[in-house]
């Protein structure tokens, strides 16, 4: 299967490839996938006293389009505020990538890293997590 | 060195300029159909079809009137086993065989499951063998048929043949290997090994695609089997439709070219083999897979801890390799060869299989090791499993979210 151009593009050149410090009251880390299933996503995003989320982090194993998905991720989620970051679906992101059928999954864990990073700052600032519909899978 | 480099001869192989010579002049001249007994045309394609079956023979140490003319492996494979599952139905109904054999074997057996056949799946050894004592004791007065491949296609390593059929013969079974990755690679001769049946192909050996061989053994036993295609009654009956001329030629020429040239080439891939194996294996956390002393001389299978296998490959573009892992929706399963082995699911995921051949050159390895670690560190950069093994936390512990 021939990868499209975003995806081979954001694999040679992923955005924001590193690790913030999980420990800190401003940064959210979600980790998702197992590396049985041959996935493991990694998010972490930093956000100011304001919502917004000023920096974005990934590290991922996985195929390219796991890569990819999670580099758009960071890419996208710089700027927003925390609200705006919830509206991301995975949809948007097999839609920029021109994701095959076969790749959705890998979209489907990057929305899934987004919200469980999201979730992991609202708990450690003292709010309820976000219930979060079953993972499609 | 032209890019990119060719590193999978176990899925197929560029066929030898000399067999394609060879091959040209039965598309053209010498069109005619080799059952065609009454004129020249007839003739000129039942020499080169003599030819080729001479040579064949000459490969694996049996005579002409056993070779039978296929399209392919996975023919031989389906007409070997269902042909003696038919033909022997009145002795028993038990064949045996094992989890890591190709899928042309595994699926045919489950067919005949469905048919009524009694199959015994043996497991193998961590290093890709299987235990002789399991397989004497799974043997019983029913049992027709023990089939075990010869050389993995995944893994190389190579089965205990002699053994094998031994113990097969001493309970009055017959043995059948699917031996597509070994003929033409290693010494295979049916006699010395014991072998009743046995399936190869000619892509894997720098021979055209399309065209295999069953062997059927005429003597001490007799071996029968049932024809699965019904027709014109060629090959003795067991395999009828016009004979593909062209392609048995090739088949015929890359069987004396693999005659002659094994021993120089089996020794060169096996040096080229270890120096990238070596250079590999050194890194840190990365494991081979499969016995390293029985094992064919030109294919390396190396897991590469915390790295996903088709990331890699991605990252090595410019060399066509395969790997393990087949992360597709419709099957985030691993490969079973590999699980079978015992190798938990995400150092199967981490595997690349490099296949040797006889057109690979030290240049292009020793590219492909430098281009291989590259992708390997790159990747880790990446891989967020990594750094947390790097700060000692027990992956294991962790409990993963599996979707």
């Amino acid at each position: 299967m021939a990868y499209s151009e975003k995806v081979m593009e954001h694999y040679t050149n992923p955005r924001n490839v590193g690790t913030l410090d999980k420990d800190s009251k401003s940064v959210g880390t979600g980790l998702v996938g197992a590396p049985e299933c041959g996935d493991v996503m990694r998010l972490q995003i930093e956000v100011d006293e304001n919502n917004v989320i000023t920096d974005a982090k990934f590290k991922t194993f996985g195929c390219g389009s796991a890569i990819a998905s999670s580099s758009l991720a960071t890419e996208w989620l710089k700027g927003k505020t925390v609200d705006e970051a919830m509206t991301i679906d995975n949809m948007d992101i097999v839609e920029e990538l021109a994701l095959p059928p076969v790749k959705i999954h890998c979209s489907v864990l990057a929305e899934d890293a987004i919200k469980s990073a999201i979730n992991d700052y609202r708990v450690k600032n003292g709010m309820e997590p976000i219930a979060l519909p079953k993972s499609h899978h | 060195m032209e890019l990119p480099i060719y590193l999978d001869n176990n899925a197929t192989t560029p066929l030898d300029p000399r067999v394609l010579e060879a091959m040209l002049p039965y598309f053209t001249t010498k069109f005619g159909n080799a059952a065609s007994r009454n004129h020249a045309f007839g003739w000129v394609a039942e020499e080169g079809v003599d030819y080729a079956r001479e040579q064949a023979a000459k490969l694996i140490g049996c005579t002409e009137k056993e070779i039978i003319f296929t399209s392919g492996a996975t023919e031989a494979d389906n007409l070997g086993i269902k042909g003696v599952f038919e033909m022997y139905q009145d002795k028993g109904n038990h064949i045996i065989t094992a989890t890591t054999e190709h899928k042309a074997v595994l699926d045919t057996c489950k067919h005949l499951e469905k048919l009524g056949a009694k199959v015994t799946y043996l497991q193998v050894k961590e290093d890709g063998l299987i235990d002789l004592a399991e397989l004497e004791a799974a043997m019983t007065e029913q049992t027709i048929l023990v089939t075990i491949m010869y050389g993995n296609n995944e893994i190389g390593v190579v089965q205990p043949i002699k053994e094998i059929s031994a113990i097969a013969h001493k309970f009055g079974a017959l043995f059948m290997t699917d031996a597509t990755q070994a003929v033409g690679k290693i010494p295979v001769d049916v006699n010395a090994d014991g072998i009743d049946l046995l399936a190869f192909s000619a892509h894997k050996m720098y021979g055209p695609k399309g065209v295999g061989v069953l062997y059927v053994r005429r003597k001490n036993p007799r071996v029968k089997v049932t024809a699965q295609m019904d027709g014109g009654g060629h090959e003795r009956g067991m395999r009828s439709g016009t004979l593909n001329v062209p392609g048995i030629v090739g088949l015929g020429k890359a069987c004396e070219l693999c005659r002659l040239e094994m021993d120089e080439e089996a020794k060169r891939l096996s040096g080229l083999r270890d120096k990238l194996e070596s250079a590999l294996s050194v890194m840190e956390e990365s494991y081979v897979n499969g016995n390293t002393q029985h094992r064919l001389p030109h294919v390396a299978n190396i897991s590469f801890k915390y790295v996903e296998g088709e990331g890699l490959m991605m990252a090595m573009k410019d060399l066509a390799v395969s790997s393990g892992s087949a992360c597709t929706s419709a099957s985030l399963e691993p490969s079973y060869v590999l699980k079978s082995l015992g190798l938990s699911d995400d150092l199967a995921h981490s595997s690349i299989r490099f296949g040797l051949g006889r057109f690979t050159t030290e240049e292009e390895i020793d590219y492909a090791i430098e281009n291989t670690k590259k992708a390997v560190n790159h990747l880790r950069d990446l891989s967020p499993l990594w750094e947390m093994f790097k700060e000692g936390i027990d992956l294991s512990k962790i409990e993963w979210a599996e979707h």
